[in-house]
């Protein structure tokens, strides 16, 4: 499943989609992140299998924009400290 | 009092022809969502009972006033259910369920069962946020995105518009149809500034059947980028309250290019309806331990 976590709004598109048959659960992406955007919990939207997954915070889903603003890349920048954390390459994001 | 135009039609139902006394299961889902509640009791899988009433200001208030309607003359009481699944923005408030879901798998799961195996994208028009889905065969979630962070697009805010041009909200959809051309969609995604511009133009003399249209198709595309950015694929389905708005539909089933499948159950159930059977398939798995 690709489960994406954001929004869109006037300014942009800013989802962090993590790709869950990918990902599997080590948390290695909840260590890297400065600014705990995401945690691993029991998938929800699978609850009858429910796998342990990354995801993103509720308290973070509405404000991705500025949560991860400080590891935004623009040109020439390295990816976001949970996209060169994750072994699997589950996580992309959208802007 | 004002006449409140936004006030839609509550109402419960159940099948005369179940008994449910001889189901091996009685499972439930409850959705208390952030405008309306559903109650859904399946029993053996099949549709025995369901409500469908506002949310009031207290969520575990507004989980059984809705179950109990459901139950209304059936003889049915709460004990009787051997599993209740909570869904919707009220989900972990849900007093009597063995355990909260979120909408976004019950739509899926329930919009499976409502139109078929055939679906690949549900999209759901709640009250106050909007989901697009894709699922599978079994109705599991394979992509999903949810905008719940601006009324546009949503139940509420076509509630807001029906209040503005005193239109009953269930004559709206049929009403912005009225028109001898299509006007351009209000400029504003937004509810509170979509109104602004709405009152300016009735301001100007447009007739409230060409400010519904500009208002419906503004929100029609609005909800088309989103369902773009994980793209249509058929069978295409749409859930939730604004499903019963054929102003947003069709347009937004002319921007697609196709048409969305046919409801045979009411739209505003099948989270509900989702979180019944994710209860069967919970309660299945419990007894096999």
């Amino acid at each position: 499943m690709l489960a994406n976590y954001g929004y869109k709004d006037g300014s942009g598109e800013y989802f962090i989609t993590v790709d869950t048959e990918k990902c599997n659960g080590c948390g290695d992406c909840v260590e890297a992140c400065p600014a705990k955007v995401l945690e691993v919990i029991e998938d929800q939207y699978d609850p009858i299998e429910g796998d342990m997954i990354a995801s993103v915070t509720d308290a973070h889903r509405k404000k991705i924009k500025y949560s991860c603003g400080p590891g935004k890349p623009v040109s020439n920048r390295p990816p976001l400290p949970c996209m060169a954390a994750c072994a699997q390459d589950a996580i992309t994001h959208s802007w | 009092m004002a006449e409140e135009y936004w006030r839609w039609k509550e109402y419960n139902w159940h099948s005369p022809d179940i008994d449910w006394k001889q189901a091996e299961s009685v499972t439930a889902g409850v959705d208390v969502g952030s405008v309306s509640s559903q109650a859904v009791i399946m029993t053996d899988g099949q549709l025995f009972a369901y409500s469908n009433m506002r949310t009031g200001s207290d969520s575990p208030d507004s989980a059984r006033n809705a179950m109990n309607w459901a139950m209304e003359e059936t003889g049915m009481t709460l004990e009787d259910v051997q599993y209740v699944v909570g869904t919707g923005y009220g989900r972990v408030n849900v007093p009597f369920a063995k355990r909260p879901i979120t909408e976004i798998a019950c739509h899926a799961r329930g919009a499976n069962w409502m139109y078929g195996p055939g679906v690949r994208t549900v999209l759901d028009m709640g009250g106050q946020d909007c989901k697009a889905i894709h699922c599978d065969e079994r109705g599991k979630v394979t992509n999903f995105l949810m905008n719940d962070k601006c009324a546009a697009g949503t139940g509420r805010g076509m509630e807001v518009f029906a209040d503005l041009l005193s239109v009953s909200i269930e004559e709206v959809g049929d009403m912005s149809f009225d028109v001898e051309e299509e006007p351009e969609p209000v400029s504003s995604t937004c509810v509170v500034f979509a109104k602004s511009e709405a009152t300016s133009l009735l301001r100007e003399g447009w007739p409230k059947s060409k400010v519904l249209a500009a208002y419906c198709s503004a929100m029609a595309h609005r909800v088309f980028t989103l369902l773009e950015r994980i793209g249509v694929e058929k069978d295409f389905a749409i859930t939730g309250g604004i499903a019963k708005n054929s102003g947003v539909v069709k347009r937004l089933e002319q921007e697609i290019g196709f048409e969305a499948l046919k409801p045979k159950h009411d739209t505003q159930i099948a989270g509900a309806l989702g979180g019944a059977l994710f209860a069967k398939a919970l309660l299945e798995k419990e007894r096999k331990k």
